[in-house]
């Protein structure tokens, strides 16, 4: 797949995202109206606060992220080195502005970036990362990220963040008004009540876990195409491959400024390393580093 | 009247067909253009920082003139004449700052001089961000030259009046060119 293809696949994700969202939100907006007298009140009032709530994740998003991680802005002279090399990265993939630049205070070896688009993007990076990485593995760490933000994978990552947040939000919510909530329903009523309750409890117990699914499916395939299109930047991809290697190797991956909500952002897991089984393999939200090395050192 | 029908949807096609090539190759044009201003961005850059690099060594470096004369002529020579005598003048200018950085490993007060150290970390963050440049822009040449060339776009370009554009120099030796497959 090209790089434009990919762009305009990742818009397309991007809207697929949104409308899924409204009418997850219609739904939840009228089942629960329904079940406390009106059902297009409902509707209504969902569809307000889920067009506000989107609103403001899609503009306020990637800094509520970058709150959330603790991400610092880096300023000159203090990261100089690390400003040049994003900005001269941000000139091999063609971008019309760097994106800005953030660092977090942590030993770890990590990095993400953000951003609703290219224009109005920031790659962040952890200190131990400038600290312990050679300059053409830095290069290759950043290169991976600015593929994500060309690739506008940042906007489809930030809104799966965001809107996987809410639903979870949400189904707990609806959830709570079936067990607590007592409606002045008629009698004839009671039937259509009760398929509304299976489905909606069905519903509010799916929705986490198929926002969960979507997001780490998202963030699989996508690591290993900015690892691919990052190595085209620096043409090097050794740099990056040394770097994971040394990802790999480190001892304490990022466990104070993340959360589930931040994980498929990061360029490697940022969680505690633990023993692998089926499930914790289709649950991660990255593929095997030493499958990403190998495919670097093939290339 | 069937026939004008035909004639008349043919002519449209055509049309927009001619239109869709022009368009994509006027895209691919100005992709060129922006990626040459970015190197001059940069070349300007590096030009307006060598004087200051020269100030802050030369109390220093009394016995290394040749390698600050090299710089300075280099320079003067860079803002001026065709890509190919600027890509020229620009990898000398990479070549002097080099023996000037590698010279300045000798002398200690030089090196521990906080200026030095911040127009050293400018001056080579510039210079990676030149060979960056440099990519970007002989990939879009690449991109456009062949999109000239290939059938039946070529038929157009030159009835358009496209030409090839010039390759900025040769790419740095140390990074070499990977195939990447996806």
């Amino acid at each position: 797949m090209g790089i434009y293809e990919e762009i305009a696949s990742n818009k397309r994700r991007s809207y697929l995202l949104i409308f899924a969202f409204l009418i997850f939100i219609t739904f939840v907006g009228y089942v629960v109206g329904f079940f406390y007298g009106s059902g297009y009140f409902g509707i209504g009032l969902a569809l307000v606060i889920g067009i506000i709530y989107f609103l403001i994740s899609y503009y306020g998003g990637a800094n509520a992220i970058l709150a959330m991680t603790k991400a610092k802005e880096a300023t000159k002279p203090k990261y100089t080195y690390l400003i040049n090399t994003v900005e001269g990265l941000a000139i091999a993939a063609g971008l019309a502005k760097p994106p800005k630049v953030y660092v977090i205070e942590d030993s770890a070896l990590n990095a993400f970036a953000t951003g609703r688009d290219p224009e109005h993007s920031s790659i962040t990076v952890t200190t131990g990362l400038l600290e312990k990485l050679t300059k053409l593995e830095l290069e290759g760490v950043i290169a991976h990220e600015m593929s994500h933000i060309k690739n506008f994978d940042i906007r489809v990552m930030m809104l799966a963040a965001v809107m996987v947040g809410l639903t979870v939000l949400l189904s707990d919510f609806l959830l709570r008004s079936f067990l607590w909530g007592r409606g002045g329903r008629s009698r004839e009523n009671n039937q259509m009540t009760a398929v509304f309750i299976i489905v909606g409890l069905a519903l509010a117990i799916l929705a986490p876990l198929v926002g969960e699914a979507i997001k780490l499916a998202i963030s699989r395939k996508r690591e290993y195409l900015a690892d691919a299109s990052g190595a085209l930047l620096t043409r090097y991809p050794k740099g990056l491959a040394d770097a994971l290697k040394k990802i790999r190797s480190d001892p304490d991956p990022l466990v104070d400024h993340a959360n589930k909500a931040t994980a498929h952002l990061f360029i490697s897991t940022p969680f505690r390393k633990s023993k692998k089984s089926f499930m914790k393999k289709l649950f991660s939200t990255h593929p095997p580093i030493d499958q990403r090395i190998k495919k670097l050192e093939n290339m | 009247m069937v026939a004008t029908w035909i004639i008349g949807i043919i002519v449209a096609v055509v049309i927009l067909f001619v239109i869709y090539i022009y368009n994509s190759l006027i895209k691919l044009k100005v992709r060129v253009k922006n990626a040459w201003s970015q190197i001059d961005v940069q070349l300007k850059r590096r030009y307006d920082l060598i004087p200051n690099l020269v100030n802050a060594v030369k109390g220093y470096m009394k016995h290394e003139k040749t390698v600050l004369e090299e710089v300075t002529k280099a320079r003067t020579s860079l803002m001026s004449g065709s890509k190919e005598t600027q890509a020229e003048a620009s990898n000398q200018i990479t070549e002097a700052l080099k023996s000037i950085f590698a010279v300045a490993e000798n002398y200690p007060d030089l090196k521990a001089s906080e200026n030095f150290k911040q127009l050293q970390e400018e001056l080579s963050g510039t210079e990676s961000k030149i060979a960056y440049a440099r990519q970007f822009y002989n990939d879009s040449v690449m991109a456009f030259n062949e999109a000239i060339q290939v059938f039946p776009k070529n038929m157009f370009a030159k009835m358009f009046g496209f030409k090839q554009e010039e390759f900025f120099g040769a790419e740095g030796k140390e990074r070499e060119n990977v195939e990447v497959k996806f």
